[in-house]
């Protein structure tokens, strides 16, 4: 078994026309906080959809836990929280999350414990097309963590939140991969970016650097994450 | 392909099933329409005719075209939703099979439909003058076969929509067809031929022959089987080529 979660090489996605994900190729271990960072547009759910395996590729071979992506052993495996909330508006938050875990054939427990995780405990039997943009992205991020996912590809689930639950949430993710599992978040704000071990930066359809953040600081001689991101821009242009 | 969530497994379509009676349940308005609907409608009729001879007349055909109407249309836009919202793409990324998602509708809708058709035909029978020679079984058998072919057509309709606007639009474009060619308004024999031929392929007009029969007479005899066969035949291609448009990649 090797220590790699997720191998993607050569990459290319062409959607609508255009080539919005191209020749992208890095490898993330297992046990560990990934951020995918970038501007909007930049192709971060596109390489999250191509992980999961719902996305049509035009190139290239995504491997996720030894197994080709999409293959249907990684099903239960991988926990994803869409970007837009996927969840049922018309339910209550416990009844669509019931739903969710007896499709992953997750026990019953799991959905007061993911309740509890993404701080939804005093809404819990709100309708969720009622709830509020932030509650909703989180009665998302509770989905994903129904179960027992050695991968989490979390695309953007701390938008909209405040400060405080931000910071909770990051500390879940931190906490999970102690336990073993891997994270891949993705955030189009650099100032997350501190809270990952790596990074994968990415712009215009292309990975721009993989590194970790101090790693990144050190090479642009830079000690905001967001002026480093842009100082690489610019030795890219410059190349 | 022979993988495990290729499938089918018994305990996530019934969760599927109930979770979309809970869906329906919560929305009292649509749980309203759907099971008082076509009674309103065939008390409407009843006395527009003012008359129980001429309703006894029409209402086996209508007994069969409402439920088939109103199933297509909430089954296309309750799974329009589905795949717009994302949920259906969620469900794809998880150990379900296809067929898991659509028996689960049929399942619950048939539910649904088995309690629209019982009202609908409790109300005729007892209430407007309906008389039939076969039997009442016979007649919520072929009824609910024909609101759960509305239901799969309904279904497989979703797949080319892309807004809740278009698949309103749906409704006039695969239902009335087959409403005007069903025998309802001219006996299929009466047709020009082009039009006979296309009654002919619509499996609305298999239904209403079927509960035509059922008004007239008590015996079970093969055309009513083979009537009977190509509903539910029809219901199930058309469920099967619904799972051929969920896909589990997309562009
Ligand atoms: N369904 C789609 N069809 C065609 N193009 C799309 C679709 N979704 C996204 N795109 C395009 O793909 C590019 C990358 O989008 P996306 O992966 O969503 O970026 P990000 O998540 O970084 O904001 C964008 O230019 C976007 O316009
Ligand atoms: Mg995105």
């Amino acid at each position: 078994m090797t220590n790699l979660a997720i191998v993607v090489d050569g990459l290319r996605v062409n959607r609508g026309g255009r080539d919005v994900v191209r020749d992208v190729s890095f490898e993330i271990e297992r046990g560990t906080v990934t951020g995918l960072l970038g501007p909007s547009g930049c192709g971060k759910t596109t390489l999250m959809r191509s992980i999961v395996g719902v996305q049509i590729v035009a190139g290239g071979t995504v491997t996720v836990l030894g197994e080709p992506a999409g293959s249907a052993p990684l099903r239960r495996k991988i926990g994803y929280a869409t970007q837009n909330p996927a969840i049922y508006a018309d339910l209550m938050v416990t009844e669509a999350l019931r739903y969710f875990a007896s499709v992953l054939r997750a026990p019953a427990s799991d959905v007061s414990r993911v309740i509890d995780e993404v701080g939804l405990s005093s809404h819990a039997n709100a309708m969720v097309g009622q709830l509020s943009g932030g509650q909703h992205s989180r009665a998302n991020l509770a989905v994903a963590l129904l179960g027992t996912p050695e991968l989490l590809v979390l695309d953007e689930p701390t938008v909209g939140l405040d400060p405080v639950l931000r910071d909770e949430l990051w500390e879940l993710f931190a906490r999970l991969a102690k336990q073993g599992r891997t994270l891949l978040v993705s955030s189009h704000v650099m100032d997350e970016a501190g809270r990952c071990e790596r990074l994968l930066l990415m712009r215009e359809g292309g990975l721009l650097a993989t590194d970790s953040p101090d790693g990144l600081r050190r090479r642009t001689e830079q000690t905001d994450l967001e002026q480093a991101f842009l100082r690489l821009i610019k030795e890219v242009e410059a190349a | 392909m022979r993988t495990p969530s290729a499938v089918m497994n018994p305990a996530i379509t019934m969760a599927t099933a109930q979770r979309i009676l809970t869906q329906v349940r919560h929305d009292h308005r649509t749980l309203a329409l759907m099971i008082l609907l076509p009674s309103l409608l065939l008390i409407l009729l009843r006395f527009v005719f003012n008359s129980e001879e001429m309703f006894s007349r029409a209402a086996p055909a209508l007994l069969a075209v409402f439920p088939f109407a109103i199933m297509f249309i909430v089954t296309s836009i309750t799974t329009l939703r589905e795949r717009t919202t994302g949920t259906l793409e969620r469900l794809m990324t998880m150990p379900m099979a296809k067929l898991d998602l659509l028996f689960g509708y049929a399942i619950a809708f048939g539910m649904v439909a088995v309690l629209q058709v019982s009202v609908a035909a409790t109300i005729s029978l007892t209430w407007l003058g309906l008389e039939i020679g076969g039997s009442v079984w016979t007649l919520l058998v072929i009824a609910v076969l024909d609101a759960l072919l509305g239901m799969a057509l309904g279904l497989f309709a979703s797949a080319f929509a892309t807004t809740e606007f278009q698949a309103v639009q749906f409704m006039p474009a695969f239902v009335m067809p087959q409403v005007l060619l069903c025998g309802l308004f001219a006996p299929r024999e009466s047709m020009h031929v082009v039009l006979e031929w296309a009654s002919n392929v619509m499996p609305l007009s298999y239904a209403v022959d079927a509960l035509n029969h059922v008004t007239v007479s008590s015996d079970i005899d093969g055309t009513l089987i083979r009537n009977l066969i190509i509903v539910g035949g029809c219901g199930l291609a058309a469920l099967v080529l619904g799972a051929a448009t969920l896909r589990r990649r997309t562009p």
